[in-house]
């Protein structure tokens, strides 16, 4: 059951429970998350994918043996396991509505050098905003900079919740890319429904099903198998069939091209 | 007029008493959702330690009053960071545990500060100009309540820079907001509440002593009748908003001095504004939590 972490794992998660307003939502998780590119966690609404992110960092009452960078980190406090170099983009952006965009960015910066140009040239929509209250910005600029907050620190792990939830096709294409851009220097744990930008993206999956992995592997295995797509997910995976959330990815592909 | 300007200045006195109890109020409830019923007690031992300076080192010399607002601030300051560090730190989260807990200090401090400065009042000293007059426009409004009005603003001002211009107002201003956001971004949270006990422990230690002499004496109770207009104030300003309650700070005592001028019935005017207030816009006036 404790099986030994991989060497080349940057997070291992071992017999995660979490509860959630004295509901057990997470129940005995264990993955680990490869030191190197995007790892995508799965599973269909309410199966405790934020619920395991927030798990991992403590924000929500959890146990289980947690190990990032070689370190037990589970007996931390959230600042604390941040601190260790995790970068965070919470499900809904959460961006800070009446600060404005610098602040934001600035309330972020957990050292002396923080990486302010790589995030202005990833978003530069953000540079101009700058002295905007970032309640005002859109969906996708909420999303920039919740991006923005998180890279600005050089960090050794990133946890991205839903990243394109809600958003226009264009702008699911410009933070997939930034994603992208992150994922050659940082590894991603990333929860996302859009099963083309997991494609783009993802080399491996971890699928969640009632608060329990039920899959774990390479990500095209996954992707290419609609009979697996069907029964984890409940959507069809197919470019033929596209279910709502795929349809959007694959128009945002065709208008890049 | 000259009526109407001696009842707005005097309003606008009685105000700046308010919000220096309410600032504390509003910011620590804003911040860490605790409704700190100890308040009270910051401002009156702020209160008695002012007058234990000034009447050793002559309470007539203007000097002596401004160091006495600096020994207010500084006892109400370190009262209210032990409170935090020693009671509150290991409640948050836990409302019915921290009502508890504040309210028994209130009642717990009250008896010591019986037992140590006796149930009577003590009549205080001051500046002689304090006890003047000045002239506007007809009016013969008390000097006093120009220094209320001017302590007032400058906590206001002092505040407002602080939390625009520095780390810690950044990081008090976004964990109102979302506190566990904070968190998450690798930022302990808790060194900003403590921070924020401190102010309002000051202001409250400034306002303690400046009550003390606009009733003329102290005693262990002037903390606890200023903290339930200071509540009511922070709660149609709307709880976590400053600018709320500086500005409900001043409308409740003017209109509660206008009131009593006319028909004496301040006290009620205030407790139906404020029904009037949470019926129709119960998050208060600028407030964004309900
Ligand atoms: N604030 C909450 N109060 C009560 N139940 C919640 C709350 N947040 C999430 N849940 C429940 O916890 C379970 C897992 O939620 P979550 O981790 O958000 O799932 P996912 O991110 O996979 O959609 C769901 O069944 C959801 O209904
Ligand atoms: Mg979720």
């Amino acid at each position: 059951m404790n099986a030994p972490a991989p060497s080349d794992s940057i997070l291992t998660v071992r017999n995660l429970s979490a509860k959630v307003a004295g509901q057990q939502v997470v129940e005995d998780v264990s993955f680990d998350v490869p030191a190197t590119g995007v790892t995508a966690l799965l599973g269909r609404n309410g199966v405790g994918k934020t619920s395991t992110i927030k798990g991992i960092l403590g924000l929500i009452e959890r146990k289980g043996e947690l190990t990032f960078a070689g370190e037990r980190i589970e007996r931390l406090r959230t600042h604390k396991i941040v601190q260790r170099g995790i970068g965070y983009v919470p499900e809904d952006r959460e961006v800070f509505s009446k600060l404005s965009v610098a602040e934001n960015l600035r309330l972020a910066e957990r050292t002396s050098k923080p990486r302010r140009e790589l995030v202005d040239n990833l978003f530069p929509d953000l540079v101009e905003r700058a002295a905007q209250k970032a309640g005002t910005l859109s969906g996708g600029q909420q999303q920039m900079l919740s991006l923005g907050r998180a890279l600005i620190n050089e960090n050794r792990l990133l946890l991205v919740d839903e990243p394109t939830k809600g958003l226009a096709p264009i702008i699911v294409s410009q933070v997939a890319d930034a994603l992208a851009e992150a994922a050659k220097t940082v590894p991603i744990l990333l929860v996302e429904q859009n099963l083309q930008v997991v494609r783009q993206l993802a080399e491996d999956v971890i699928v969640l099903d009632g608060g329990r992995v039920v899959y774990t592997g390479k990500a095209k295995t996954l992707l290419d198998d609609e009979t697996l797509i069907h029964r984890f997910l409940g959507v069809s995976g197919g470019d033929s069939h596209p279910a709502p959330s795929v349809a959007s990815a694959t128009s945002a592909q065709e208008e890049r091209a | 007029m000259s009526t109407i300007v001696l009842l707005l200045i005097t309003g606008l006195g009685l105000g700046a008493l308010y919000f220096l109890v309410a600032s504390g109020l509003s910011l620590i409830y804003g911040l860490m959702d605790v409704l700190n019923f100890a308040h009270g007690s910051f401002l009156t031992l702020g209160a008695f330690a002012g007058w234990e300076f000034a009447r050793r080192f002559g309470a007539d010399s203007w000097g002596t009053f401004l160091l006495s607002l600096l020994v207010g601030a500084a006892v109400g300051a370190i009262f209210a960071v032990l409170t935090e560090l020693l009671l509150i730190r290991k409640l948050y989260e836990r409302l019915i545990e921290q009502v508890l807990v504040t309210v028994g200090l209130a009642l717990a401090t009250v008896a010591l500060f019986e037992g140590i400065w006796g149930q009577d009042p003590i009549y205080l000293t001051a500046p002689a100009w304090m006890g003047g007059q000045t002239n506007v426009l007809g009016a013969s409004i008390p000097n006093d309540r120009f220094l209320y009005i001017a302590a007032a603003v400058i906590v206001l001002i002092a505040i407002v820079l602080f939390l625009k211009f520095t780390r810690f107002g950044l990081i008090i201003r976004a964990g109102v907001e979302n506190r566990s956001m904070v968190t998450a971004l690798g930022i302990d949270v808790r060194s900003a509440f403590t921070l924020v006990f401190a102010i309002g422990g000051a202001a409250a230690g400034i306002g303690g002593v400046l009550a003390s002499h606009y009733n003329g004496y102290v005693s262990p109770y002037i903390g606890g009748s200023l903290l339930i207009f200071a509540f009511i104030v922070t709660v149609i300003g709307g709880l976590g908003s400053l600018s709320g309650a500086a500005i409900a700070s001043a409308v409740v005592a003017v209109l509660q001095q206008f009131a009593n001028y006319h028909w004496g019935i301040g006290d009620l005017v205030v407790v139906l504004l404020l029904a009037a207030v949470l019926l129709l816009r119960p998050s208060g006036l600028l407030g964004s939590k309900a």
